[in-house]
């Protein structure tokens, strides 16, 4: 039913999708197929220009790019998604907890959770990384630790204001327990604040990764990772521009694409 | 005599104030100051009084989600309760045939497909069709979201039923309606119902018996028609002048 008759088409909804659309695709299309090996090195091809051939050119060892941005995207989706799904585990949990029960421990919990949130979530990486080395998996925890509090902070709000409604009383006299109340009755009417809230997480986790990667804390070589890839590229800037370019352009999208999915997606 | 299904005795709830400094003395407010009543199975017990009263505070008392001193005996397992604000008491994330089942579920006695018979007998029973199972409560206007509401009170067969202001946030025809289902439901399950209400003349039309509350206290009370046209305290006399009955 149209109920709405002058209703504005969601660009943001319908364009934000498309990105990411197109952005996952390919990186399905990477997990089955590259043109070339992404490690494989040819010396001939050593800073060879945008062509046929090398879609997006070769970097200082003569490997293609294209091929690597597709390995570097995967890594990059899935070490931000492993962050988020971390945060969000551990964060719903704790929120919902200190935010249903209060109190002292409430208290506690949440002076802590202000602690992390104060640290830029790269520096607390670092250290987690500088104590447990370097690798995809580290820096997944290390970010995904560091993402907690924000989660946490959000759905803590949401059931503080959603405890003292009348559904949540009339749960209790049908006699539902503290945990039904809490994740069945409560926690569905959090989830549209939530759902925003893992779209922003999951842009600031690829930038985070690729930040970390970029300072060489992130994923190591010969793995792929668009922030590492960004990083090589600085120091033939001039000689191979395009290996520069596209990983940026692509970190751009992933980011954007997100962004406005989140914002379609909340106003629809 | 009628089998007494409630019986509350020297009933007295307090409430600490918050200290602004740890030297202060803890002062402690009460709210309902030693109540006794009964009330007997198959009756409509209307509580009347003005805001501040206490009516909530001893309806709370009463289903034990509030700390008391004095004695609550119950008849009854699981008393149920209908609130308010029609808008607030059903959980906007689910259906309207999820939260009728829910209590059914907590039970945890029947099937899926028994539950589902249940909900659409007892939407039927409040006089919704079975397609409103499939609704969110936002969809639904407050008649209805009121009548969803009895409906979720009545699933686990309560017994007593306390209805707390149930009608103040509905316009008038709605009011009359809604006023009838428990009417007709009060005959046909043979329910208690213990009616909160600043609105004498809802209660009048309602109820058997009344309670007259005034600051934590009974002040009055009796069968309908003694307290209305025979009223012993004066404060019974200003609410029925300033609810415009001439007596």
């Amino acid at each position: 039913m149209a109920v709405n008759v002058n209703r504005k088409k969601n660009y943001n909804l319908i364009l934000g999708g498309g990105l990411t659309g197109v952005i996952m695709l390919f990186i399905l299309i990477g997990i089955f197929y590259t043109p070339y090996d992404p490690d494989a090195m040819n010396a001939a091809d050593k800073f060879a220009g945008v062509s046929i051939r090398h879609l997006m050119g070769c970097d200082n060892f003569g490997r293609d790019v294209f091929s690597r941005v597709l390995e570097g995207s995967r890594t990059t989706w899935l070490v931000a998604a492993g962050t988020v799904f971390i945060g969000t585990f551990f964060g719903v949990i704790l929120g919902a907890l200190t935010g249903y029960y209060g109190g002292i421990v409430d208290e506690i919990l949440m002076r802590v959770n202000d602690a992390v949130f104060a640290f830029p979530s790269i520096l607390l990486a670092l250290t987690f990384i500088s104590i447990s080395g370097s690798g995809r998996y580290q820096v997944v925890i290390a970010l995904g630790i560091a993402f907690i509090p924000s989660f946490a902070r959000i759905v803590r709000g949401e059931f503080i204001k959603c405890k003292n409604m009348d559904y949540v009383k009339n749960a209790r006299l049908q006699g539902a327990g503290d945990f039904r109340i809490m994740f069945v009755h409560i926690l569905p009417n959090t989830l549209t604040v939530l759902l925003s809230a893992v779209m922003i997480g999951f842009n600031n986790a690829v930038l985070a990764e690729a930040g970390m990667s970029f300072l060489g804390i992130g994923v190591q070589p010969p793995d792929a990772s668009l922030g590492r890839m960004l990083a090589e590229a600085q120091s033939y800037l001039f000689r191979a521009p395009a290996y520069a370019v596209f990983p940026g352009v692509v970190i751009i999208l992933m980011v954007l694409g997100f962004s406005l999915l989140g914002d379609g997606l909340k106003n629809e | 005599m009628a089998e007494k299904i409630l019986e509350v005795s020297n009933l007295s709830v307090s409430y600490q104030e918050r200290r602004k400094t740890p030297f202060e003395k803890k002062k402690s407010i009460q709210i309902l100051k030693e109540l006794t009543f009964s009330m007997e199975r198959g009756e409509i017990l209307g509580l009347v009084g003005e805001s501040g009263s206490g009516k909530t505070t001893l309806a709370r008392a009463i289903l034990g989600m509030i700390p008391y001193e004095g004695e609550i005996v119950k008849a009854v397992s699981s008393p149920q309760m209908v609130f308010q604000d029609p808008y607030g008491s059903l959980n906007p994330a689910r259906r309207v045939g999820w939260i009728l089942e829910e209590p059914l579920r907590l039970r945890g006695k029947m099937d899926a497909p028994q539950r589902k018979e249940r909900v659409v007998s007892m939407l039927q029973r409040v006089g919704l069709d079975e397609k409103f199972a499939d609704r969110y409560p936002r969809e639904l206007s407050g008649g209805q979201r009121q009548r969803v509401c009895i409906a979720a009170a009545l699933m686990l067969e309560p017994g007593l039923l306390i209805a707390d202001e149930p009608v103040s946030a509905l316009d008038v025809t709605i009011q009359a309606q809604i006023l009838e289902l428990f009417e007709r439901i009060h005959s046909e399950m043979n329910l208690s119902v213990l009616f909160i209400s600043h609105d004498l003349r809802v209660v009048y039309q309602m109820c058997d018996r009344v309670l007259i509350m005034k600051g934590g206290q009974i002040v009055e009370s009796g069968p309908v028609e003694e307290v209305y046209f025979h009223h012993r305290h004066e404060y019974t006399g200003s609410l029925l002048s300033a609810a415009g009955i001439v007596v």
